[in-house]
């Protein structure tokens, strides 16, 4: 008896919490915040790239021209990523 | 209450079933709304699984025996710290900690990238909440934790004594925090498959927790060694047991993951290898898990023995058929982004520190199943000792320590010879100086592979004390910080690179332990009798008398009686006393025809003796010789048989009085043991690195200053 009534008690309330986005008015959530959400930690993690590239090259693990080539391309990467951050607005 | 705890396990369940469907409908039909509603339920369910725990925890502390997990391992005379970690001593309780721990990670996880991997986070929800949904039908259907007694006894039987070990107790959690870490790297491995987007995503996203369980993992197995050490009484701390392997298997796998997924978030490399790995990772955590359950190896473990082996070798089946379909399915998508420059690279390291990992994980594998291979294929059950595991790993793990001093000093994509000559001639050197100390002062060339690893040792720790002389050095030129400054700074910014090279200096000192007191471990067993002397190493032991305890075990694990030995320890002139001993717990159900024999037939405890040392420990366990006691037993038993239990514990301190009052002989293992507390403060020192690598950045963790700058010159650099 008390298991039973337990069962529905919980039930009942954890029903009306998983409900809650889908008797939402707002229906979706904006798909263009979390894409710049996800540049963003993209962003963050070209440029912790750069930096440790850099500090390759100053603890001498990577000669100059490497450590040019290697920017570059990094440096390359992460302008795109903050195109498509302008691009957002 | 136990109907409430009932109540949330079969909630709990139907809410996990419904995160699963509702996460896939929201995947499949592009409605985020059903994502969101299957978030929340991943929530109720860590909700409704504290609730549960919080009442099967409560009735522990209450004593409340009518709840038959309670009286069935806890008892009023249990001390209060065993009553409230006593859940996980049995197969249904440690089953619902396995579920409670699953539904906070995957709670904290989905919490974090909540507004984040759009396409990856519906499936990944979908499979935690069905690896949640498995365990919740084993806790509801087959070992529910809430099952109640008719007629609840008056006292519980009490923790099982082995148990009653402070290690031991956080030693179950540490474990399950990394086995049910493990899954969520392995969700998001297969979200990403599901839906295709194979990139580092989903690897950046898990990230910590990836590092978090292996952490956990390692902590627990350290903790296991100690507790086999301090408890056990046979000396060692790894017996190549199968429980035991059973964790190491994950935790070297985990191991060659948290290395390789570097590879693919710098270069969109071995994508199939990354996800293979966790895959695999995530099914050994399972087997190990199953391992302790299934009872099918036999094991120092075997208290946790049980027959859940069929469900859960099931589980573990369609985990490995469907996500190995899953991968086949996607191989096209795992094509990899760009390939190996040059052997002369951390990849290249990597590469190789992956292969012999995933080697020793298995040899471990090999060996930890061997009695059933053999059983399956000659009809006879055989199994292999530590000797056969040492032949393979020993050489293994050299090559792995090697790899961990020279890793580091590669960069990624290409080194120059210039670069690796400057970086290793350092540490080299002195590996070098290292090495002839050892050959002069001490007699580490009577074992080669010893003298290997000490060697490589002081190259590992060289290597890692010159990154980070190099790297405060850097950050001086750069930022003109004083040392200290420049130190903390350097750590502050790097934590993953610089926490990662602690924990190589912490394995480094762990492996130290390992190969000093293996190989250079000295052992005497004796029978002694009050007076009476032998030697080990050293030290020179003498038995001074017999004693015994009623009721006052100094552990704490409330022993009703402990017999032991007072020692007296000589070595270069320096004394010390040692009291090693024995615990008796008595039966769980005694004969009431012979209540004093079979006090004595039920379990007991090894409580040895240590002196901790940075160079060595003296360590001695002894068992009393009850022989003295045969005589008093039997007559005590045909004397006071017929008065119960009443004066069942007047008789066992008379007991107590006679072995403390005669010559009675006990039989000691001394031992000692070289650098084994370097295991220790090892595996400490590897859990700060690990804890600095995972600890979470700021909200600007670049500095705003820096990515200020960083970001005006990049647009500079695009208009260019």
């Amino acid at each position: 008896m008390e298991y039973g009534l337990a069962v529905i008690v919980l039930l009942a309330v954890v029903a009306f919490f998983v409900t809650g986005p889908l008797r939402s008015a707002e229906r979706e959530e904006r798909a263009e915040q979390q894409l710049r959400e996800e540049l963003e930690a993209a962003k963050e993690a070209k440029y912790r790239e750069i930096r440790e590239a850099e500090l390759d090259r100053r603890t001498g693990k990577l000669s100059e021209d490497d450590w040019r080539r290697i920017d570059r391309e990094l440096r390359g990467e992460a302008i795109a990523i903050l195109k498509r951050l302008d691009e957002l607005g | 209450m136990a109907w409430l705890g009932s109540a949330c396990l079969f909630a709990g369940l139907l809410t996990a079933l419904y995160a699963a469907a509702a996460s896939l409908w929201g995947a499949r039909s592009g409605e985020w709304r059903w994502v969101a509603s299957g978030r929340r339920a991943i929530f109720a369910l860590a909700g409704l699984l504290a609730v549960a725990f919080a009442v099967l925890e409560a009735a522990y502390l209450r004593s409340d025996f009518s709840f038959a997990l309670v009286a069935q391992n806890s008892s009023e005379a249990t001390p209060a710290f065993y009553k409230l970690t006593a859940m996980w001593s049995s197969q249904e309780g440690s089953l619902l900690l396995w579920v409670f721990l699953l539904s906070l990670y995957a709670s904290t996880v989905l919490l974090l990238v909540r507004r984040r991997l759009r396409e990856i986070v519906p499936y990944a929800q979908a499979v935690l909440a069905v690896v949640a949904a498995f365990f919740l039908g084993l806790v509801v259907f087959a070992e529910p934790p809430f099952a109640t007694l008719a007629s609840p006894p008056a006292d519980g039987n009490g923790l099982q004594p082995l148990l009653r070990h402070p290690a031991m107790m956080i030693h179950p959690p540490m474990l399950y925090l990394g086995y049910v870490g493990f899954s969520v790297p392995f969700a998001f491995a297969i979200g990403a498959l599901a839906s295709r987007r194979t990139g580092a995503d989903w690897i950046q996203a898990t990230r910590r927790f990836s590092l978090a369980a292996w952490s956990f993992l390692g902590f627990g197995i350290m903790l296991g060694a100690l507790w086999s050490y301090t408890e056990l009484g046979w000396g060692g701390y790894w017996a190549w047991d199968p429980v035991e392997n059973a964790a190491l298997m994950p935790w070297l796998v985990g191991t060659a993951f948290i290395h390789s997924v570097m590879i693919q978030e710098k270069r969109g490399m071995l994508r199939v290898w990354n996800v293979s790995l966790i895959i695999g990772t995530f099914v050994l955590s399972l087997l190990g898990t199953f391992l302790v359950r299934s009872g099918i190896l036999d094991s120092i473990h075997a208290f946790g023995a049980s027959t859940l082996g069929g469900p859960f070798l099931a589980f573990i089946v369609a985990v490995l058929a469907g996500s190995a379909a899953l991968v086949v399915s996607r191989l096209g998508d795992l094509r990899s982004q760009a390939r190996l420059d040059s052997l002369l690279s951390r990849e290249a390291v990597f590469l190789a520190n992956n292969l012999v990992l995933v080697g020793l994980c298995f040899v471990v594998f090999w060996g930890t199943f061997f009695p059933l291979i053999s059983e399956a294929i000659g009809g006879e059950e055989a199994s292999v000792g530590p000797p056969w595991f040492s032949r393979y790993t020993t050489p293994l793990a050299l090559v792995l320590v090697a790899l961990t001093g020279i890793g580091p000093v590669f960069a990624w994509r290409r080194a120059t010879w210039a670069s690796l000559r400057r970086a290793l001639v350092p540490p080299l050197a002195l590996t070098a100086v290292a090495l002839a100390v050892m050959l002069a002062l001490t007699p580490a060339a009577e074992s080669v592979p010893s003298l290997v690893m000490f060697s490589l040792v002081a190259f590992v720790l060289g290597v890692v004390a010159q990154e980070y002389w190099r790297g405060v050095r850097a950050r001086r030129v750069m930022a003109g910080e004083p040392w200290p400054v420049a130190l903390v700074a350097l750590v502050g910014r790097n934590r993953r690179r610089y926490g990662g090279y602690i924990v190589h200096a912490g394995i480094a000192l762990a492996l130290l332990g390992v190969a000093a007191s293996s190989a250079f471990v000295e052992q005497r067993d004796a029978r002694l009798v009050p007076g009476q002397s032998t030697t080990v190493g050293d030290y020179t032991i003498t038995y001074r008398e017999p004693i015994a305890r009623v009721l006052d075990d100094r552990s704490g694990t409330g022993a009703p009686l402990t017999l032991g030995a007072r020692l007296e320890v000589e070595k270069d002139g320096e004394r010390f006393v040692v009291e090693p001993s024995r615990n008796y717990y008595g039966a769980s159900r005694p004969d009431p025809q012979a209540p004093l024999r079979s006090f004595f037939d039920g379990e007991a405890t090894s409580e040895v003796d240590v002196r901790w040392g940075l160079l060595r420990d003296f360590w001695i366990a002894a068992v009393p010789d009850l022989q003295t006691l045969e005589e008093p037993i039997r007559e005590g038993d045909e004397r006071f048989a017929s008065l119960g239990s009443d004066v069942g514990g007047l008789l066992v301190a008379a007991l107590a009085e006679r072995f403390a009052n005669t010559a009675s002989p006990v039989t000691v293992r001394a031992l000692v043991s070289p650098m084994v507390a370097w295991i220790w403060i090892g595996g400490l020192v590897a859990v700060l690195g690990a804890v600095i690598a995972l600890w979470p950045a700021g909200r600007r963790p670049l500095g705003g200053v820096y990515a200020a700058r960083v970001g005006r010159e990049l647009r500079e650099f695009a208009r260019a």
